[in-house]
């Protein structure tokens, strides 16, 4: 099937650099600022040339957006709030993409996750002490996302079958058995509007200090650091890579690539159920009937232009916050569609995409 | 359910199917070319939304249904064009980029729609129709097969003269070159990125009519994301129809049924919610998948991209 | 042989430029010249090898003329014309048809189909002409192919035949045979050799490109020797007819090594066999399918210190045994000893713990991980392993000192051992896989052909330590393409084809007679047939 087109061998050159360790860094390093800023600032302009043919003065725009997310108090902690689910989704991807593996339905296993996190921890408050009842919703939605991935799982690995395919079909799915879920099974009987029972704030995840910052930033944070070491120093890490960047080397070598094949779906959909829960236990409290923020595949673009790197990952991560926070301001206030933000990043991706072209090239010439 | 069996519910099942099916045929008639040629087009449900998009604007605009699915095809060909140059040309990640155009398009086409028509969805007048005196009357099938917008027999006819140029000239086995072994069409003397190229903007063309459909037939209008995953399903189409335009067409046809009968079930007022019939195509997909999927053979150079003399 | 005088309608050879010349012609890759500065003229009527070891251009120089690559510096000519050869197709309307090493056809396409590749996308496939035309190739040139068969169901042999039919169907002035005879038998390669003097009767010039030195005495008219990218020196017509196929050997050993004749390592080596079976493979089937050949009831024994050479064609089953014997393939019946105890259900990682190792030829693609580091790529096959692995978490610094180890040991060229080893030359990568695979205690080492695509001195060199392991004990399983280098290496040679063993012959160095006898059981006949005979 398409085994060639596998996102580890996207740019073999960055993760080659990645793992080369510590006489290579330096360059890399200078290669990669030569590769991200310029087209960073392309695609803002790009973008920019987008608003002003709708009629929009881009610099009041982005101005709005920096100053409602990054220089309001309260726009910044929004802005941290909002990191928590999309980490778990990066790290959820780190994971499948280092490890070979185009898991594209993240939005369905997502979802899942969320709808049984706010299905059972409101009805669990009182049973069980404050925290049991958070991490029965955190487990429950990690089980629930894994067993979301089973179907593609084993059709890729014993099958064979192209798993881009199979994951969006099962994230299609997953977005409607989630919603069909909130309406018949877990409706709260008391509300008009279809959606699950809510789980009160003071059972939610405990909020940082003084301010309104969900704490499932901090265990985000952790989830993407921790993965980014389990990919990067760990043997089990080095295994799943292994598969992903060579399946016939893995073979020769002794490995399951089958059982690789199904951990790396497990772990990677599992996150992706962790980042419904953050959402649900530490900030929504329920979901609403047919409530889907579709952060999946927008995480996507994010973690390859982090070159699947962890903290790369969280710095981008908390620019698209922000950039979130603000566009979902500006909609209101300057009328200009959030969706705006989509628009940015695919010019993001694909400044990026020939970002990279340009250096290659110039790489070849070097040589 | 015995109420089900009505007319009403069967009439509406039927034209509902083919409506439905229609833009799936037509992206998945457009994927198939693309995958023959090696590059998995992920950017055509971008495509499609670009056609829909500007299918719906220029018939808005100039009142002319046909000059609607002009627009529609070039709408996607614009956007094809982009994926040419940077998967083909350039050699980019076909995945990335063909994410990145559909979430592009997206933001693009609903902002674009905001601007022109802030929150009011402006409807088309109804389509043309070919009436068939005799046939259009038969009961229950009549209206829904001989009563439809001619663009529907034109994308029957793409069945068949596809399925007759795959099989009558060159062009098949040159598309199936161009993915299974570029570097052996390359050192016969044939355009591998040409061929690609070409295969890349038929698709776009096909996926921007099928969105076109989609706007100006199938809903009368544009709603931003509008296309909810049918490119996809195009992409699935393609991939099970193993090189064969028929199969194609009988896999659309399935689709178009599964999501008829969200309508043609709540004309019967049944209370099922539609979020469990719209799981149906997906569940067939999967279904499909689970059953055939290894047979889903797919060329052995798809979505890697081609550098003469690389070593 | 001197086709050249009885041709006396083509350009004269003394022209100096021929149908196509080569003027001065570099080409760089990063970190070599791969081509430097050469200077050549092809002839009508002449079969015109170019030979030389793997690494001394001629693949370079055949991608320029077939327009996959341009030169940096030089210029090419057609009848006397400079011209430019931008890409293939340039190439193949000059008249120049090539026949690359690697097959260039679509496998799942006809033999038809393959014949028209290239035409315009919007004709209908000439089925009668091209059926007539063939009828005619037939006649002349014995070439016979099912059109409507799928290619990739056709033997190698008869794959080549389309590409040169493919070639004559084009009118092509110009014939490159790009190493054509590395995937045929003796006989096969025999009837090649035929053919070639028929096709330059015919007026055509034939580049036949070859790494073997017999068959470049015997096929060709003219001899061009390429030594490290340049022109080492030239054998015409009248110079060869004037030698005997000994003096011309050692005449062309001279030009390519720049020494004496009888250098190459082809005396045979004496054998450190002991009484100790260490491997005993009885009855190993394994499933076929479409892509893959199956085994069929291999039988073989191996004693500690001896070497067992696996001679034939690629692809008959040479690497399937390999990978059985490893563990990456499973059986379908049969049973596998290492020293007498039975391994047949024991998985990859537990044979190479009991000491069996497997050295993949396919260094990129199987045995390596082209963009990891040469100190990952050193342990990949103890991942988790103590003492590079502590409860799972790496020691990066314990692997990095392992690989500089290895790295020293076994003299691999490189900036370090956190080079991506994908940018190591294929005989450095093939060091450091021989290093990993010799680590800890081996008993038995697979070898699938070790020397494939290295330069002469690491053929040498991994030659002599291959006779090295087995001199200090380990058994050898030595599968190799290269009959010399099994005849030079081997105690006995086991004869594969169609995923059986069609014979084992002790290596008793009778030469020439051997030769053919191992030539016969590639090609199918059973030895216990030829014994009766």
């Amino acid at each position: 099937m398409v085994d060639d087109v596998n996102p580890s061998s996207v740019d073999p050159e960055a993760n080659a650099a990645d793992s080369a360790g510590v006489v290579t860094e330096r360059s890399a390093f200078q290669r990669v600022l030569t590769v991200t800023v310029g087209p960073i600032v392309a695609a803002f302009l790009l973008s920019a040339i987008i608003l002003m043919l709708v009629g929009v003065n881009p610099l009041t725009y982005y101005g709005y957006i920096l100053e409602r997310s990054l220089f309001s108090g309260l726009g910044l902690e929004q802005t941290a709030t909002r990191m928590a689910p999309l980490l778990f989704l990066v790290a959820s991807l780190i994971i499948a993409f280092r490890a070979g593996i185009w898991n594209l339905g993240t939005d369905g296993q997502f979802l899942l996750g969320a709808v049984i996190s706010a299905a059972t921890a409101p009805l669990l408050v009182g049973v069980l002490p404050g925290w049991a009842v958070l991490v029965v919703g955190f487990a429950l939605a990690a089980l629930v996302g894994a067993v979301w991935s089973i179907i593609p799982a084993l059709l890729k690995a014993y099958q064979g079958v192209n798993e881009i395919i199979t994951t969006l079909m099962m994230s299609f799915l997953g977005v409607l058995l989630a919603s069909t879920l909130v309406k018949l099974v877990f409706r709260d009987p008391t509300t008009t509007v279809p959606q699950t029972r809510t789980l009160p704030v003071a059972d939610r995840l405990p909020r940082l200090f003084e301010t309104s910052i969900s704490s499932g930033l901090i265990w985000g944070l952790i989830a993407v650091v921790l993965v980014h070491l389990m990919m990067t120093r760990t043997s089990f890490g080095l295994r799943l890579r292994m598969v992903g960047a060579n399946p016939a080397a893995a073979t020769h070598a002794g490995l399951s690539v089958p059982l690789l094949t199904l951990a790396t779906f497990g772990l990677s959909a599992g996150f992706a159920g962790l980042a419904g829960a953050s959402e649900i236990l530490g900030v929504a409290g329920n979901v609403r009937a047919n409530w889907n923020p579709a952060y999946g595949l927008m995480v996507i673009p994010l973690v390859f232009l982090a070159r699947f790197h962890g903290i790369g990952a969280i710095v981008l991560v908390f620019f698209y916050s922000a950039l979130m926070i603000g566009s979902e301001s500006a909609a209101r206030r300057l009328g200009v569609p959030q969706d705006f933000t989509l628009v940015l990043v695919a010019s993001l991706l694909i400044c990026l995409g020939l970002g990279e072209y340009i250096d290659q090239h110039k790489r070849k010439k070097e040589r | 359910m015995g109420g089900l069996l009505t007319e009403a519910f069967l009439s509406s099942l039927f034209t509902g199917a083919i409506v439905a099916a229609v833009p799936m045929l037509l992206a998945g008639l457009g994927e198939q070319m693309s995958e023959k040629a090696g590059v998995l087009n992920i950017g055509i449900e971008g495509m499609m939304l670009m056609g829909a998009y500007m299918g719906f604007l220029v018939a808005f605009k100039t009142d002319s249904l046909w000059l609607g699915f002009l627009g529609g095809i070039l709408g996607g060909v614009l956007v094809a064009i982009v994926m040419a140059v940077l998967c083909v040309r350039l050699g980019l990640n076909q995945i990335v980029i063909g994410i990145g155009l559909t979430l592009g398009v997206e933001g693009l086409t609903a902002l674009l729609h905001h601007f022109q028509f802030s929150r009011t969805y402006p409807r088309l007048p109804a389509p043309e129709r070919l009436n068939i005196p005799g046939l259009t009357d038969l009961p229950v099938v009549g209206p829904s097969l001989f009563g439809r917008h001619p663009i529907v027999y034109l994308a029957l006819m793409a069945v068949v003269v596809l399925a007759l140029l795959y099989r009558r000239t060159n062009l098949g086995m040159t598309l199936r070159a161009a993915g299974e072994r570029p570097a052996a069409l390359d050192v016969a003397g044939g355009n591998v990125l040409g061929v690609r190229i070409f295969a890349v903007l038929f698709t776009g063309a096909m996926a921007g009519l099928g969105g076109a459909y989609l706007a100006n037939i199938g809903a009368g209008l544009f709603i931003p994301f509008m296309t909810g995953g049918a490119g996809f399903i195009g992409i699935v189409l393609a991939m099970l129809a193993r090189g064969r335009p028929l199969w194609v067409l009988i896999g659309s046809l399935i689709f178009g049924a599964a999501l008829s009968m969200t309508t043609a079930l709540q004309v019967a007022g049944s209370n099922i919610p539609t979020d469990v019939i719209q799981m149906l195509p997906f569940a067939a997909v999967m279904l499909v998948l689970v059953l055939f999927g290894r047979r889903a053979k797919l060329p052995s150079a798809l979505g890697a991209s081609y550098e003469r003399g690389a070593r | 042989m001197a086709l050249a005088t009885e041709n006396p309608t083509n350009l004269s050879p003394e022209t100096g430029t021929g149908v196509i010349g080569v003027h001065g012609v570099t080409k760089r890759f990063p970190g070599v010249i791969a081509v430097n500065n050469v200077s050549l003229a092809f002839h009508p009527g002449e079969v015109h090898v170019l030979l030389g070891e793997n690494g001394a251009g001629k693949s370079t120089l055949v991608g320029i003329l077939s327009g996959l690559q341009e030169p940096d510096e030089g210029y090419l000519t057609l009848n006397g014309e400079k011209t430019r050869l931008a890409s293939p197709s340039a190439s193949l309307d000059a008249g120049i048809s090539t026949v690359f090493q690697h097959s260039m056809l679509v496998p799942t396409l006809t033999v038809l189909e393959n014949l028209t590749l290239g035409a315009p996308w919007y004709e209908r496939p000439p089925r009668a002409r091209i059926a007539a035309r063939m009828e005619e190739l037939k006649r002349e040139f014995a070439l016979s192919l099912p059109l409507d068969a799928i290619t990739g169901e056709l033997s190698l042999g008869q794959q080549q035949q389309i590409e040169i039919a493919r070639a004559l169907l084009r009118d092509s002035k110009v014939l490159i045979l790009d190493e054509a005879t590395s995937m045929l038998t003796p006989q096969g390669a025999q009837e090649l050799g035929q053919r070639m003097q028929q096709l330059v009767k015919s007026g055509l010039a034939v580049i036949f490109i070859t790494h073997k030195l017999a068959e470049a005495y015997r096929y060709g008219n003219r001899i061009s020797v390429l030594k490290q990218g340049a022109l080492a020196g030239e054998l015409g017509p009248e110079e060869l007819k004037s030698m005997n196929e000994e003096q011309a050997v050692e005449e062309i050993v001279r030009l390519m090594f720049g020494r004496e004749a009888g250098a190459t390592s082809t005396e045979h080596r004496a054998s450190s066999a002991r009484e100790e079976t260490v491997l005993k493979v009885e009855n190993l089937s394994t499933q076929g399918d479409a892509d893959v050949i199956g085994l069929q009831d291999i039988s073989l024994s191996l004693r500690a210190g001896e070497i067992l050479g696996v001679a034939g064609i690629d692809g008959n089953g040479q690497k399937q045994l390999a990978e059985a014997l490893a563990g990456q393939r499973p059986l379908a019946s049969g049973r596998v000893e290492l020293d007498a105890e039975d391994i047949t259900r024991a998985s990859v990682a537990q044979r190479r713990l009991k000491g069996l190792r497997y050295l993949t030829d396919d260094r990129l693609e199987e045995g390596s991980v082209a963009a990891f580091p040469i100190s990952e790529n050193t342990v990949l096959k103890d991942i988790g392993q103590p003492p590079f692995w502590i409860n799972g978490i790496e020691r990066p610094s314990l692997i990095a000192r392992h690989a500089r180890d290895l790295i020293t040991k076994f003299s691999v060229r490189t900036p370090g051992e956190t080079t991506p080893i994908g940018r190591l030359s294929g005989g450095n990568i093939q060091k450091v896989l021989l290093g990993r695979e010799l680590s800890g205690e081996a008993r038995v080492v697979v070898f699938n052909k070790p020397t494939y695509g290295l330069d002469l001195q690491n053929i040498d060199t991994s030659r002599q330590r291959i006779a090295d392991i087995a001199g200090r004990g380990m058994g050898v399983v030595l599968i190799s393409t290269d009959l010399d280098e099994l005849m030079a290496l081997s105690d006995r040679i086991a004869v594969m084809e169609g995923g059986r063993i069609r014979g084992v012959v002790e290596n008793d160095g009778t030469g020439e007679a051997l030769r053919l006898r191992i030539g016969r059981m590639m090609a199918g006949e059973e030895e216990n047939r030829q014994a009766t005979e």
